[in-house]
């Protein structure tokens, strides 16, 4: 009795696991759909909206289906072109330059120690703090003066205000995690400082670039206010027209247009997801199951 | 062929105090040097100052006479494996032995060729292909070392690079690292804090404590002729003993021994293998055995010599047990005085 007695012990308990399992699962089959349909149902709408002629209150779907709000999207004599234009070609170029400067400011912040270090890190995190809003209106006299107000290159300045500190927190996690013997490694087996950044360092951090370089993207893609103050209406991009879309009667086209500016920052999220999760994900702790 | 390598009154300093402090080395062209130390007595910043990782603050590193200071350090003839592997994760393993060659400018079939030789004489041949990660620390190691090899250094620096690998793979790829620096008769300078490495591996063995260098010379004469009593505690098993040195004459609780040093106060040291257990009525001094530690291949004893504590290491059938009285003989070859 007692040589059985001893087994006996695990035998009760499995029950009782195999019960949270169940549970745990029972939470995830219920949690899951409805995080997803939290995520996805209020595009929903979007996507009837685009497509409608006639959409009146109480019908589930448009009652006069069109084509006409989609077409305008891809209509050359049409604003919404000259939008795209000026959305991807304004967010590619911030997303470059905010990378390029968070490669140098993120390398110092990660790795180096030196006077000031934590008033820096504070004052780049200050324009995350301080709203956009009082920051440009502020330096918005100098952009006039500079003949930067109403351009491109002023838009894509005061973009380059709000995703630098990002991109160079992020740049700093990611050289923290850089073992630098590699780059000593490779300098005595013959790489001058040029050849170990572009064949050692630059390998190395580059999927953590590729993502800062993303959220760059991301935050110039989206922005409104800044761009409305300094680019006063001249420098029009897809949120801007977004908004003037909103307050006119024509939901369809706007509709169109929320759609214009959601899929190409998810199709973008999609081919770098790989980057944000899963194995040798560069930012640790990001984007991890 | 091979190259001589020559520190002159080294001198490192990060800013608090100087970390290598007036270390002067000179390593005769094919030989393997080992640079012996407690961690942080400043071996490794030495090694990087041969390597050019960092500029020292004074003094002179010269091969064959010419200094090196001015040169970058891709530029000199050095190839350097560090503790860790630190292959280079983005590339194949035969990218990363073919990694020096490139920056010299090697073609591309001649890089695969030379990288394919370097990964077979360290037994890895058909690794190639494969990315880091996917072998073994040691293999990683050797691939380290073959990376280094491939170059045709003039100068090889190691810097501990087996402490990474346990215990059987350490002796293996030591033993590799033998082979294959008498094959290439490279100048190799080799940091470590295992003292049976470096009397194994290196033809002299260079001490360093605190940033100094305490002696240099074959593992036999730091073995058995420590110059400091700073040596024979590093290296462990030596007994020292106050005394006074009078007319080539070291007197103390051990009696009276023939040595030669200068007259004044005086440590010896005998190490304990060398003191011998002899019969009553030869020259000696009585002891009682204190008590004895079995260890196989021999016996440590501790014994009572007049009140000064003696330890040796006997024959495993020389049966000793706590209580014993013994005669003890030290034989004045195996004594050395130092300064305490």
């Amino acid at each position: 009795m007692s040589v059985l007695a001893g087994p006996a012990v695990p035998v009760v308990s499995p029950p009782r696991g195999r019960a949270s399992r169940s549970w745990s699962a029972a939470v995830r089959a219920v949690s899951l759909p409805l995080l997803l349909a939290g995520l996805v149902l209020p595009f929903l709408p979007l996507l009837l909206w685009a497509v409608a002629e006639r959409y009146p209150y109480p019908a589930l779907t448009p009652t006069v289906t069109s084509s006409r709000p989609l077409r305008l999207l891809a209509d050359p004599t049409s604003e919404v072109l000259t939008g795209l234009v000026n959305s991807v070609s304004i967010a590619v170029a911030v997303a470059i330059i905010a990378a390029l400067i968070g490669l140098s400011a993120g390398r110092a912040l990660g790795l180096h120690q030196f006077r000031g270090k934590r008033l820096v890190q504070f004052l780049l995190l200050a324009p995350v703090i301080v709203p956009g809003l009082a920051v440009t209106l502020g330096i918005q006299v100098f952009f006039i003066r500079y003949g930067l107000s109403d351009t491109r290159r002023g838009v894509v300045l005061v973009h380059l205000l709000a995703a630098v500190p990002y991109v160079s927190l992020v740049m700093s996690s990611v050289y923290a995690n850089l073992d630098l013997r590699l780059e000593d490694q490779a300098r005595t087996l013959g790489a001058g400082p040029v050849q170990v950044f572009l064949r050692i360092t630059l390998p190395a951090v580059a999927p953590g670039l590729a993502v800062a370089g993303l959220f760059a993207f991301l935050i110039s893609w989206g922005e409104y206010v800044l761009t409305l103050l300094v680019g006063g209406g001249a420098v029009k991009t897809l949120p801007l027209l977004l908004y003037s879309y909103l307050g006119s009667t024509d939901t369809p086209v706007a509709a169109a247009l929320g759609l214009a500016l959601v899929v190409p920052p998810v199709l973008l999220l999609a081919v770098t997801s790989r980057l944000l999760s899963g194995e040798g994900t560069p930012l640790a702790g990001f984007g991890r199951t | 062929m091979a190259t001589r390598v020559t520190l002159e009154d080294l001198v490192v300093d990060y800013g608090a105090g100087p970390v290598v402090d007036g270390v002067g080395l000179d390593v005769a062209p094919g030989s393997l040097v080992a640079l012996l130390g407690p961690s942080g007595c400043g071996k490794s910043t030495t090694l990087r100052a041969v390597a050019g990782l960092l500029q020292p603050r004074s003094g002179d590193v010269r091969f064959d006479g010419r200094s090196q200071l001015a040169v970058a350090p891709e530029r000199r003839p050095v190839a350097m494996v560090f503790q860790a592997p630190l292959l280079f994760p983005h590339m194949s393993i035969g990218d990363n032995v073919a990694f020096g060659l490139r920056m010299r400018g090697v073609g591309r079939e001649e890089r695969r060729r030379r990288a394919q030789e370097a990964l077979e004489r360290v037994q890895l041949p058909g690794v190639a292909d494969r990315r880091p990660g996917q072998l073994s620390g040691g293999q990683e190691q050797r691939v380290s070392l073959a990376r280094a090899l491939v170059v045709q250094p003039e100068v090889l620096l190691l810097d501990e690079p087996f402490s990474a690998l346990d215990a059987s793979l350490r002796v293996e790829v030591r033993e590799l690292v033998a082979q294959l620096q008498r094959e290439a008769g490279v100048t190799t300078l080799f940091v470590t804090h295992d003292q049976e490495e470096a009397t194994v591996l290196a033809d002299r063995v260079a001490l360093m404590l605190d940033g100094r260098l305490e002696q240099v010379g074959t593992p036999r004469e730091l073995y058995e002729r420590p110059a400091t009593l700073a040596v024979a505690r590093f290296f462990g098993t030596a007994n020292a003993f106050d005394g006074v040195v009078a007319d080539g004459c070291w007197r103390g609780a051990l009696g009276a021994v023939p040595v030669r040093a200068e007259d004044g106060a005086g440590v010896l040291l005998v190490r304990q293998e060398a003191v011998r257990v002899v019969g009553p009525d030869d020259p000696g001094v009585d002891a009682v055995v204190l008590r004895t530690a079995y260890a196989g291949t021999s016996v440590r004893a501790w014994a009572d010599a007049g009140g000064t504590e003696v330890a040796l290491v006997v024959d495993p059938t020389t049966r000793l047990v706590a209580g014993d009285r013994v005669r003890l003989h030290v034989p004045p070859e195996h004594c050395t005085v130092v300064r305490r």
